[in-house]
């Protein structure tokens, strides 16, 4: 016969087991909408002269769409390190939200170590499924929710690498509009659905065309411009349409 | 090479900063309708800011990146996905510079 305490230890292995289940079956509809996404995240980075390996080495680490798109970019287009990390930081600037919101429903036995590999999965599609659990949320169940999304994104990012390197040159020069077409892909919905979205993004876009045509501005960096463009935006944006929904 | 290294490490360490920290250090939630509502706005501003006039320039030929792009914007306000809307703006832009070479 076992002791309570040996029962009591299985009855936790088995609830995490559950958990984690519970998770990955959630991840597997995200794994199959990042599949093309980063399937084409492959193929632009690759085109645009970066090695197979490290743009899978990029989606591996980096595990964001926005943000990933946008320094890869920068990197291509020959920016310095400092404009690259920063760009990709404002554009990431969101997570501080998603895990400010997460933060609140974390089980609370939770381990710092495992909340910092949890907050590693942290997507805007994760996020967004996960905050939808009425439970609070465990190690167990975010690390099977990530784990089919994480794979996906890195196989994805691996298959349009390798495809990109054997099309003929005159696809791949066609190919730099790619990753402009898919931020406006993003964008069109979105706005769409709401009138401030829209406004954000036409104020934006005001905004850079100022850095790249305006006298003395246009002498400002790209990366910068964006930088700028960005937090400005943001914050006419927030004073204009606070948001009572968030 | 190396720099690309060194770009993908900072790239990623400020990507998983921001995800870590509130996890770490915050107990409450900010109850700035301000800061969360910039918050809310941000992918949308620099994907607006990084499109245009960025599209324009991306293909070497004004004429083929417009005409690509009013296919992009097309194709996304009737909500194709990712994937159709790229490649939609890519063969756009194939066929007319084989059009006009």
């Amino acid at each position: 016969m076992k002791s309570p305490i040996d029962s009591k230890s299985d009855n936790a292995y088995k609830h995490q087991l559950d958990d984690f289940e519970y998770g990955l079956r959630q991840g597997i509809p995200i794994a199959l909408g990042y599949v093309p996404v980063s399937f084409t995240f492959g193929l632009i980075a690759v085109s645009g002269g970066i090695p197979v390996w490290v743009a899978i080495l990029i989606s591996l680490t980096n595990l964001t769409s926005a943000g990933q798109f946008a320094g890869t970019n920068l990197i291509i287009s020959g920016e310095p390190l400092l404009e690259i990390t920063l760009t990709t930081f404002v554009i990431n600037i969101r997570y501080l939200l998603m895990s400010l919101s997460l933060s609140q429903r974390i089980a609370p036995e939770t381990s710092l170590a495992k909340k910092c590999i949890m907050s590693f999965g942290i997507t805007d599609e994760t996020f967004a499924v996960a905050s939808l659990e009425r439970r609070d949320i465990s190690f167990a169940y975010m690390l099977g929710l990530i784990f089919c999304p994480y794979w996906g994104w890195a196989l994805g990012t691996a298959m349009g690498a390798t495809v990109s390197s054997v099309l003929p040159a005159e696809i791949q020069n066609s190919m730099g509009i790619a990753l402009y077409a898919m931020f406006i892909a993003l964008i069109v919905p979105s706005s769409k659905k709401s009138k401030a979205t829209m406004i954000i993004a036409l104020v934006a876009i005001a905004i850079s065309s100022l850095f790249t045509w305006a006298p003395y501005l246009k002498q400002v960096s790209s990366g910068w411009s964006i930088v700028i463009a960005t937090i400005a935006t943001c914050f006419i944006g927030a004073v204009l349409f606070p948001r009572e929904d968030l | 090479m190396q720099k690309t290294i060194i770009a993908v490490i900072l790239m990623a360490a400020v990507t998983y900063i921001p995800r870590v920290l509130p996890m770490l250090f915050v107990k409450e939630r900010s109850k700035s309708r301000l800061l969360r509502s910039f918050l809310h706005y941000v992918p949308f501003a620099a994907l607006g800011a990084m499109t245009f006039p960025g599209i324009l320039y991306s293909t070497g030929n004004m004429t083929s990146a417009l005409i690509g792009m009013t296919v992009a914007l097309i194709l996304a306000f009737f909500e194709k996905g990712l994937l159709e809307v790229a490649v939609g703006a890519i063969l756009t832009v194939y066929l007319i510079q084989l059009f006009v070479h």
